[in-house]
This record gives C-alpha cells, sequence and structure tokens, in this order.
C-alpha cells in the first residue's frame, strides 16, 4: 500500500469531497460551459467550491480538472491549454486545503470511445499521459481515474496515472444491466477490480451514475474481489427536470443515512457525486463523528 | 445451397467476416435481397435486442452486431436502390446544439443502419437549422436528438420548436433520447418518442414510421 494511502486510513474512513459541477453552476458558471476553463476565467469560484468542502469536513478534495485532457478539451478548441487548466485546478484546490486536505486531482473520459474507433488506445494513453503528468508537477498528492464507462480506457488512464509515482484510484460507473451492477460495456464489479488492480491501482470504487441506495451491493463485491481499499461516491439520486434545471431529490440526511451501511460493507473512502454539496459531506461528518 | 442460418448466426455473433460471405453467396445463388433482411437479418437484430433487454448482451456486443448487419446490408443496399425499393425510414441524428458527447448517438445510428434505416448522421453541436435543412434537403422522416447533458437537453425543446416554425415539423417524427431524458421530458417539449437505450430506439423508430 502507498504510505500516503496508509496514513489516511489510519485514522478510519476518510471523507471525500461532492459535486463541484453544479456547485460551479451556483456560482454562475452558465449551462452547457465548460467547468474546467473556469480555472483560468474565474479562479477565485472554483477556489471558492475547493474551500466549502473544506469547511465541511473533506479530508480529500478533488480538482477542476475532470474533462481537462487532449481529447476533450480539443472539442472546445482548447488543446494547447492542456498543462494549464490541469496546473491552475491543482493550484486552486491546494491554496483551499492549506494542509487540511489532501488533493486528489481528478481524471475523466476522453468521451471518445475505443470499441468504435473514434481514437486509438495509443492516443488515448497519451493524452491520459499528459493530463496526469501536469497534475504530478502541479503537487497533487493523489490521481483519481472517474466516472468511467469503459473498463480499458480506466485501464490506460490508470496505467498513464501510475506512471507518475503518485497513489491512483480507480473507479467506474456501475448503471447498466437490469441489477445496475453493470459498466456500460458489460463489466461486474470483479472484472473492474482485477483489472484495475492490475493495472496498478491502489484504491478501487464506483461513483456516479445511480443513488446512494444502490451502491451498497456494488461495494460490498468490489470489497470481496480485491485487497485494496474501496472508494465510493454515489449521487443524491438522479436528476429530475424542473423549468430547465436539474433537481436532485436525496436529502444530505437521507444520504449520509446510507454512510454507515457502505463502511459495514468495505467502503473506506466516501463522498459523494452528482447533486451532492458541501451540506452533504457536512451530514456525513455528522453521521461518522457519531458513530461508537 | 448457402444455408441462411449462418447469416442469422453471424449476425447475433457479431461475425462480420461470415455475414458479409454468406450474403456474397446467397446473392450469386439468386436469393431474394429482402428474403435475406426480412427473414434472416432483421430478426437476428431482435434476438441481439432481447439479449441486450436481458442483460445477456451489452454495449460492445451490440456494436458488434451492429457491424455484421451492416456489412451484409452494404451489398444488398446497392440492389434495393436498384430495383427501387426504399428504406425503411430515413433517419437525420445528432446531439444537440451545444453537445459534444455522441457515444450513445453514433450506437444509435449504427443499429439503426443495421435496422435498415438509411441514416444521415449530422455529427455533434448540430443547430436546428441544421436539421430543418437535412428535412427539407434529404427528406428524412424521422429527426433523432441525443444529449447527454442536463445543460443540454434544453435545446432539443428549442429545435422541435424550430421546426415547427418552419413549417416542417408534421413531415417528421422527432425522437430523443440521452442520459438525462425521461420519458415525461420528451412528451412535455412535443417529441413524438424517446427510448432509453439504442435498442428501445430502433423499435421506436420502425414503430412511429409504421404509424
Amino acid at each position: 500500500m502507498h504510505p500516503l494511502i496508509g496514513q489516511l486510513l489510519g485514522a478510519g474512513p476518510v471523507i471525500t469531497d461532492g459535486a463541484w459541477g453544479t456547485q460551479l453552476q451556483a456560482r454562475g458558471l452558465a449551462l452547457g460551459e465548460f467547468p474546467d476553463a473556469w480555472n483560468l476565467s474565474h479562479p477565485d469560484r472554483v477556489a471558492e467550491v475547493a474551500a466549502a468542502y473544506v469547511a465541511a469536513g473533506s479530508r480529500i478534495i478533488l480538482t477542476n480538472t475532470f474533462g481537462a485532457n487532449r481529447l476533450r478539451l480539443g472539442d472546445h478548441g482548447a488543446a494547447d491549454q492542456v498543462r494549464q487548466l490541469n496546473q491552475a485546478g491543482v493550484k486552486l484546490s491546494r491554496q483551499a486545503a492549506e494542509g487540511r486536505a489532501r488533493v486528489f486531482a481528478s481524471i475523466g473520459p476522453t468521451g471518445k470511445m475505443l470499441l468504435s474507433g473514434d481514437v486509438s488506445e495509443e492516443e488515448m494513453a497519451a493524452a491520459f499521459a499528459e493530463q496526469a503528468r501536469a497534475l504530478a508537477e502541479a503537487g497533487a498528492d493523489g490521481l483519481v481515474v472517474e466516472t468511467m464507462a469503459d473498463l480499458q480506457e480506466a485501464t490506460l488512464a490508470v496505467k498513464a496515472a501510475v506512471e507518475t509515482g503518485l497513489p491512483v484510484v480507480a473507479c467506474m460507473v456501475f448503471d447498466s444491466g437490469k441489477a445496475k451492477d453493470r459498466t456500460l460495456m458489460g463489466n461486474t464489479p470483479e472484472q473492474a477490480a482485477e483489472a484495475l488492480a492490475a493495472a496498478g491501482a491502489e484504491v478501487i470504487g464506483a461513483n456516479c451514475g445511480q443513488g446512494i441506495a444502490g451502491f451498497e451491493p456494488i461495494c460490498r463485491r468490489l470489497k470481496a474481489a480485491t485487497d485494496r481499499p474501496i472508494w465510493i461516491k454515489a449521487n443524491a439520486g438522479l436528476p429530475r427536470m424542473i423549468e430547465g434545471r436539474p433537481h436532485y431529490d436525496t436529502t444530505p440526511e437521507e444520504f449520509a443515512g446510507h454512510i454507515p451501511a457502505l463502511i459495514e460493507a468495505g467502503a473506506s473512502f466516501v463522498g459523494g457525486c452528482c447533486g451532492t454539496s458541501p451540506a452533504f459531506i457536512a451530514a456525513v461528518c455528522r453521521v461518522l463523528a457519531a458513530r461508537p | 445451397m448457402t444455408d441462411l442460418k449462418q447469416l442469422y448466426e453471424a449476425v447475433v455473433n457479431g461475425d462480420a467476416k461470415t455475414a458479409h460471405a454468406i450474403t456474397q453467396q446467397a446473392l450469386a445463388e439468386g436469393v431474394d435481397p429482402l428474403v435475406l433482411v426480412n427473414q434472416h437479418m432483421i430478426p437476428a437484430m431482435d434476438e441481439v435486442g432481447r439479449r441486450f433487454e436481458a442483460s445477456e448482451y451489452f454495449v460492445p456486443e451490440l456494436l458488434i452486431a451492429a457491424r455484421a448487419m451492416k456489412s451484409a446490408l452494404d451489398l444488398i443496399r446497392p440492389l434495393l436502390v436498384a430495383r427501387g425499393d426504399k428504406p425503411v425510414g430515413r433517419v437525420a441524428i445528432g446531439t444537440v446544439k451545444g453537445d459534444l458527447h455522441d457515444i450513445g448517438k453514433n450506437l444509435v445510428a449504427s443499429l439503426l443502419e443495421g435496422g435498415g434505416f438509411e441514416v444521415i448522421d449530422l455529427g455533434v453541436n448540430v443547430p436546428p437549422e441544421k436539421f430543418i435543412e437535412t428535412v427539407r434537403e434529404k427528406q428524412a422522416n424521422i429527426v433523432a436528438m441525443s444529449a447527454l447533458l442536463t445543460t443540454t437537453m434544453p435545446a432539443m425543446k428549442t429545435t422541435i420548436d424550430a421546426l415547427k416554425q418552419a413549417g416542417v415539423r408534421n413531415q417528421v417524427k422527432v425522437l430523443v433520447g440521452g442520459a438525462p431524458i425521461t420519458e415525461k421530458y420528451a412528451e412535455e417539449i412535443g417529441a413524438d418518442g424517446y427510448s432509453e437505450n439504442a435498442v428501445g430506439a430502433v423499435a421506436l423508430a420502425k414503430k412511429v414510421v409504421a404509424a
């Protein structure tokens, strides 16, 4: 186990952060605007989100770099900004953390599909390597490969991230199949755990895709399939559109109420994904503090 | 005589090479191309759809089956066109303005082609005017729109409203899909149908063109 992961887990379950996109929208990010661009155009507001999670009790915060890989930036005409956007993202989270939280930098999917030939494995691997290097150079404590739907893509990202020497978290979206326990491409938690561990991930998990109630069985299966610690970030339910804006029905208290069961099921790192906020993290902290 | 069951099997198993070879043999032997499509290939895609619904198949199996279907259709379509047979329908498909996520749209496009539709793929970030132009100039009778983000889904309504204003709304059926889209939302914005996955989208497209 990487020493940092061991150190973090020494004090019991680790509370991570919640969603960023919706928090940025609350601060003026327009619908459809590319969030990562705000690292350069509105750094103060990105820093506010990071600081709000630290204040709520997050011991790990992520970065506003989810989409800052060359392939996705290319769609926004910003392929030449990989380095600047990623480094600015890490810097903003680090400043907000002020040593009170660790910064694990976010690496999301490329938005391209290997299977359909949109992109080659080499191009994808190179895009992840470029992003991972920029994040590491800016001083991230760890890297989080997240919201992955394709295990092959996730494996490429993990391998690129591991090259930096930082501890790597890898998590997939399980939202397909009748039991909502498969990835889009049909992989099971067991297959994901095995492949991601083999690629060098220190921590393995699941995020996004469904509300928190669906995560317990997935967490249990991941835990049984690997000796690596488990990372879970669930959504606050699925969004309903009201007057053109997404609304999530799960309250912070309801969300936090599921956390003990997730820890029982083997989760070591817990936080939230779409629809969660600093209030959710604060509620999770209260629930965990009240545990015997 | 070629055993046409092999064509069915090749599509179900996503074996494009065999699907192509069997089709070529069968056509050389004088089998009616429509027999190949209607009695063997479409039932095969139906079986693929059934397996997807049953969680036996996932996206990779769907994609390779659609590819096998297409490899056979590439031989068949020119023959059908030459004798004046029309495709099941003509679909203008794209992700809505502002949305650059095309994985779902590409999958639906492949499966629609596999299902015998002619697909005009307009790509990503498609403005309403582009859909209108395609309906007018290419006589598309289905407009299929995809949005992955809650932030871009309102563009579906904008597009439908633009189709109305351009006076072409009645010439087309509008189908919508994408992660944040729901049946209820589709109804609210005046779409003709919604499907939560690519297999359902093909069934839906067949249903609306038959209606």
